[in-house]
């Protein structure tokens, strides 16, 4: 059993800040040697090059930063790195198929109008894309209520509602099974 | 990146006890939802931190022989309003935990470090009130049990001893027996908005539902920490549920406030928010307690 209390007293005067963590960001394991300050936000944009992530506040109030862990939605602005060891991470990058067609809640943005300047738009959908993974029915105004993490400069909000009611129930109707979208579903987030 | 000195991570609530004792200047942070903000704010510069998001064991609801329902420190606002148990014995605090931020933000805001934060104006704090919650505390020197209405020492201090770590949240038996409860949030904005002032009540009919057997009442925002209103209960326990009678409890919870002038809104609009908060939420829990609110 380590002796914490030895371990620590040894490394008290220059505490480690770097940490290796293993986790699966859009499907492909990786491993990655993290400073523990940073923020997940920090590490996709920088380490990954996933600059769909964007930094609209880094203190957790647009939702401009949204992305998936284990299937939850979360601000990746106050999300630190370390917390995703082990962890699955996805971000809009990671939505389309491994053929590059757009999944269900990409298309109805795009069908839809709900994409103006385009800033809060991979956030919106990684949170549209966990509640229409809940496999669950919502009236309008508890959409509201599940994209009350954004904001959104542009549109005025409506064809972002409009886009994701339409592609919940187009989801919900599709004769498919559990996937995504038609065709593989390797990004299948078990919630 | 973090102004932080250093981040020690704790898997169990033994290391994190170990790690708070090694490093004494260090601090906890659960979920980060006020923490890591406030970094960005400028505060706690250069601090060391023990991070406890690892410990699972605390994020189980589990009830246990004697009925007690025990909600793990590190639950977040989601998993706490989904929950079964929580459902069954003390839905108000799902509803009350389900107004805080947005649906990102609850994600990772944990109850234990809500409560912690130690304002006032915390979502789950009146309603912990309103269910005379108990805190558990781990330390250096064992497991120590608080109540809630004991816990808050003065606004961002609350009862935490040098190396402890509060690991659930308990609702006895005795406390959620019979009780239903409402809150209400009044806030600027419908969402991602901090409490101007909120207001929890838990009422107990008797057993014709003819009479309020029991009635907590509990405010947010009414002084610098949360507080219950016994005046109010007072005025309400033993009586009909009439009109008249809500209103005069309310009235009378007044009495147990301490509201400021501020530049968010004067004592005198918080005063009247509060007493028709205490109205409304109470006429709410006598409801879903099965009374009928007679004129």
């Amino acid at each position: 059993m380590t002796d914490l209390t030895a371990h620590n007293r040894s490394s008290e005067a220059t505490p480690s800040l770097y940490r290796v963590l293993h986790c699966v960001v859009n499907g492909r394991p990786v491993t990655k040697l993290v400073d523990v300050r940073a923020s997940l936000l920090d590490m996709l944009r920088d380490d990954f090059r996933l600059t769909s992530v964007k930094k609209g506040c880094e203190v957790g109030e647009c939702g401009a930063c949204t992305v998936l862990v284990d299937g939850e939605s979360f601000d990746a602005c106050i999300y630190l790195a370390v917390w995703v060891d082990g962890k699955d991470v996805r971000t809009c990058e990671g939505l389309a198929s491994i053929e590059g067609e757009l999944n269900v809640a990409q298309q109805s943005f795009i069908d839809q109008t709900a994409v103006q300047c385009g800033f809060c738009t991979p956030g919106l959908l990684m949170s549209a894309t966990e509640l229409l993974e809940t496999g669950k029915s919502y009236t309008r105004d508890e959409l509201r209520v599940l994209l009350a993490g954004h904001l959104c400069r542009c549109t005025g909000y409506e064809n972002i509602v409009n886009a994701v009611e339409i592609a919940m129930h187009k989801h919900l109707t599709d004769t498919a099974p559990d996937t995504f979208w038609d065709g593989e579903g390797s990004n299948q987030a078990t919630t | 990146m973090y102004d932080m000195k250093a981040l020690y991570e704790a898997h169990s609530v033994r290391e994190a006890i170990t790690l708070l004792t090694d490093h004494p200047d260090a601090r906890i942070l659960a979920g980060g939802s006020d923490i890591l903000v406030a970094l960005r704010d400028g505060k706690h510069l250069g601090q060391e931190w023990v991070s406890i998001q690892r410990i699972d064991e605390m994020r189980r609801i589990t009830m246990d022989e004697e009925g007690t329902l025990r909600i793990g420190a590190l639950c977040s606002s989601s998993n706490i309003t989904a929950n079964d148990l929580v459902r069954r014995y003390a839905p108000s605090l799902g509803e009350a935990v389900a107004t805080i931020g947005g649906p990102q933000v609850r994600n990772i805001a944990t109850i234990g470090g809500n409560i912690c934060n130690g304002v006032p104006s915390a979502d789950s704090a009146a309603t912990c009130f309103a269910w005379d919650a108990v805190m558990e505390l781990e330390g250096p020197d064992g497991t120590r049990h608080v109540p809630i209405g004991e816990f808050y020492i003065r606004t961002k201090q609350v009862d935490i001893r040098p190396g402890e770590v509060v690991t659930a949240i308990l609702i006895t038996k005795d406390a959620y027996e019979g009780y239903k409860g409402a809150y209400f949030k009044y806030a600027m904005r419908n969402a991602m908005d901090i409490a101007t002032c909120t207001c929890s009540t838990t009422v107990k009919m008797s057993a014709d539902r003819e009479t309020v057997e029991n009635a907590r009442i509990a405010f947010g925002v009414a002084g610098p920490i949360p507080c219950r209103a016994p005046h109010g209960e007072a005025a309400i326990r033993g009586k009909e549920p009439t009109k008249e009678a809500v209103l005069a409890a309310a009235r009378a919870a007044i009495q147990d406030t301490n509201s400021r002038d501020s530049w968010r809104a004067s004592k005198a609009f918080r005063e009247h928010m509060l007493q028709e908060m205490a109205r409304r939420c109470l006429i709410r829990s006598i409801k879903r307690a099965g009374g009928h609110l007679h004129d």
